[in-house]
């Protein structure tokens, strides 16, 4: 049984081996130049205020490690997604397709372990293939993902979700689910293009839903409230004709590596600031202070005045592992449930 | 109630597809030891019984048993029963010997020495994708799976309906050849009666999912006569005499009759009836009014 379900995924196993092999080449290639450079400025060694440096380490990887660093998050993005479509929804849909499905279940061997074996070999190699990928990314993305840690980026740190996905064993959970998705898709349609094509729709919007809004509350997220120093905060006010301006006072929040859920300039009542003092309002409906009377000064003196505070909530950078692992967790969970789905359908399936 | 020496025992049984029923209350034995044609109109029930012995399907009422066993309810039962589908699939992108590693892990029991001499007798290349195969050697591969597990009962859905009369009637030879090999009890549907004649000697008539009649070939030939003589009644034949069918000119009367004993009526004359004549007039009488046409599709 088990060489049956070998000999019949090995196209697909070849085509990911190459794949595989292809990134494998390009990441040895270049990462030890980007190791030495991460050492080079000093990074390997440096503990405290590293953001400096971590800055200029981030912003001088060019040309092809670029490129490739955004290629590998496109690609810890895709291969689950394809592990689900090419994978995963053929598997059993195809049986059905080709009418396959009676002669492999009048065989000596029962649909439960024909399903079990199927479900379990060909997963076990898509779920592998995901993580050597991510095992290779993180390995060559590491003194990028390390300066950003220091507070070289505010944007590439390993928590935030464009990086998340592709580093660490949460693209195993991913693999997991998107295969299990697929078969199960393959089993409930009997067909295989719509079953791909249902696994992409279903496994998109779970790969969106998340991150937005399931992963920021995997754990109570942390949070400062701070006195705002207007004299260094960042002020925007910005509005519309015919509405009221918005302003936005960015704090000073640093916290390097970590992953920013909300971020609010709040009065000393805890409400939100939504009104700007009238020393920030110029004579027109939209006008900055700038424009203001008394000028960008009064304005800075105003806001202090108000005695605002800065409230952010944040998964701070030391929670990458635990949010890494409870995620995956709950991938694999759900590729179970979906497993035991398909055996459950499989054994009820008429002809 | 088991039947020890039965192959296939059912009882009742019944198969609901929402709320069509394609089988419904039937009720059948087939003894050990025989190559049993399973023939009966489209929508009869014939494939839904052979789902139903290999635990494709799972009856919605009453029982079967398949060698005393459940239908596929697990390796071993699996092991006993070969099934060659409708259409006969075949992993197209597989080759023929791939096909039969396929068997060779899929079957404890398996008979590699028999596989390998069929594919040779067949002619076959082993390096052949089965997609490439032509329809009846497609079925001879179907069959060579079917039969290198060395099942106990082997069964075939129709085997042989979409090939031409040539690869037909190879099939059947390999198959023949296979059982008195084998020591292998077979039912075999088909709505070919000319190809159950070849092969089987034993009958069983499934019309709207009722049994009309079933037995060995010989003795129900035996047992059947076509009498022909001046117009009467059938009312006044003997009573050992069960009237299948009648037709009346207005000076002749046909019967085909039942009879254990022989018919020593002078005013008859008695013919041999044929397997298909027995076959349709069965149908026909179940059908009781609707055009034997489009009963039974002779293809010949």
């Amino acid at each position: 049984m088990i060489w049956v379900s070998w000999r019949q995924f090995r196209p697909q196993a070849i085509v990911a081996a190459a794949a595989l092999a292809v990134i494998a080449v390009l990441l040895a290639a270049t990462g030890p130049g980007i190791v030495s450079s991460y050492r080079s400025a000093g990074l390997a060694t440096c503990h405290v205020n590293c953001g400096a440096s971590a800055s200029n380490f981030i912003n001088g990887v060019g040309g092809l490690d670029q490129a490739l660093f955004n290629a590998t998050i496109v690609i810890g993005y895709l291969a689950p997604a394809l592990i689900g479509i090419f994978y995963g929804a053929p598997l059993i849909a195809r049986e059905f397709e080709a009418g396959t499905y009676r002669i492999a279940w009048n065989q000596s061997v029962t649909r439960a372990r024909w399903t079990a074996i199927k479900l379990g070999l060909v997963g076990l190699v898509g779920v592998a293939a995901a993580g050597l990928l991510s095992l290779m990314v993180s390995w060559w993305a590491n003194p990028i993902d390390q300066a950003a840690g220091l507070g070289g980026s505010a944007s590439l740190q390993r928590l935030d979700p464009l990086v998340f996905n592709a580093r660490g064993v949460a693209p195993l959970g991913y693999a997991a689910f998107a295969f299990a998705a697929g078969v199960t898709a393959g089993v409930l349609l009997r067909r295989t293009l719509p079953a791909m094509a249902i696994t992409l729709v279903v496994f998109a919007a779970v790969q969106f839903a998340m991150p937005t809004l399931v992963r920021p509350h995997l754990l109570p997220p942390a949070h400062t409230t701070a006195p705002l120093n207007a004299q260094s905060a960042g002020i925007s006010i910005t509005g519309n004709p015919g509405s009221p301006p918005v302003i936005r006072v960015t704090g000073n929040f640093s916290k390097p590596g970590a992953w920013v859920l909300s971020d609010a300039t709040i009065t000393p009542s805890g409400a939100a600031l939504t009104k700007p003092p009238a020393a920030c309002l110029g004579p027109g409906q939209n006008a900055g202070p700038q424009s203001s009377a008394g000028g960008p000064g009064q304005c800075i003196s105003a806001l202090v005045d108000m005695h605002l505070r800065q409230y952010v909530a944040y998964q701070p950078a030391s929670r990458f592992w635990p949010l890494q692992g409870i995620e995956t967790g709950i991938y694999l969970i759900l590729a179970t449930g979906l497993g035991v789905v398909c055996g459950w359908q499989v054994r009820r399936k008429r002809p | 109630m088991t039947n020890a020496t039965a192959v296939l025992d059912a009882r009742n049984l019944g198969r609901r597809y929402g709320r069509r029923w394609a089988l419904s209350d039937c009720t059948l034995s087939v003894p050990a030891g025989h190559v049993a044609g399973l023939v009966g109109p489209n929508g009869a029930g014939k494939t839904t019984l052979l789902n139903l012995a290999t635990g494709m399907l799972a009856p919605t009422t009453g029982t079967i048993e398949v060698l005393g066993g459940t239908p596929a309810s697990g390796p071993q039962q699996l092991a006993r029963v070969g099934y060659v589908a409708q259409d006969t699939p075949t992993y197209a992108g597989l080759t023929v010997a791939d096909h039969l590693r396929f068997g060779r892990h899929m079957n404890p029991g398996w008979d590699d020495e028999l596989a390998q001499r069929r594919i040779e007798q067949l002619d076959l290349d082993p390096q052949q994708k089965a997609g490439k195969l032509s329809g009846g050697q497609r079925a001879q591969l179907a069959l060579t799976l079917a039969l290198a597990k060395r099942p106990q009962l082997l069964i075939l859905d129709e085997p042989i309906a979409s090939l031409d009369p040539l690869a037909r009637r190879e099939f059947l030879q390999v198959l023949m050849d296979a059982t008195a090999e084998q020591e292998l009890s077979v039912v075999m549907s088909s709505h070919l009666v000319a190809d159950l004649e070849r092969v089987s000697d034993y009958l069983i008539v499934l019309v709207a999912s009722r049994v009309r009649i079933d037995g060995e070939v010989d003795d129900l030939l035996a047992a059947h006569h076509l009498l022909s003589g001046p117009r009467r009644d059938a009312a006044s034949l003997p009573s050992s005499q069960q009237v299948i069918t009648e037709s009346h000119t207005d000076r002749q009367s046909t019967f085909l009759v039942r009879s254990s004993e022989p018919v020593i009526d002078p005013a008859w004359t008695v013919d041999q009836v044929s397997l298909e004549d027995l076959v349709l007039a069965y149908m026909g009488r179940a059908a009781a009014g609707a055009p034997q046409g489009r009963m039974l599709e002779v293809k010949q």
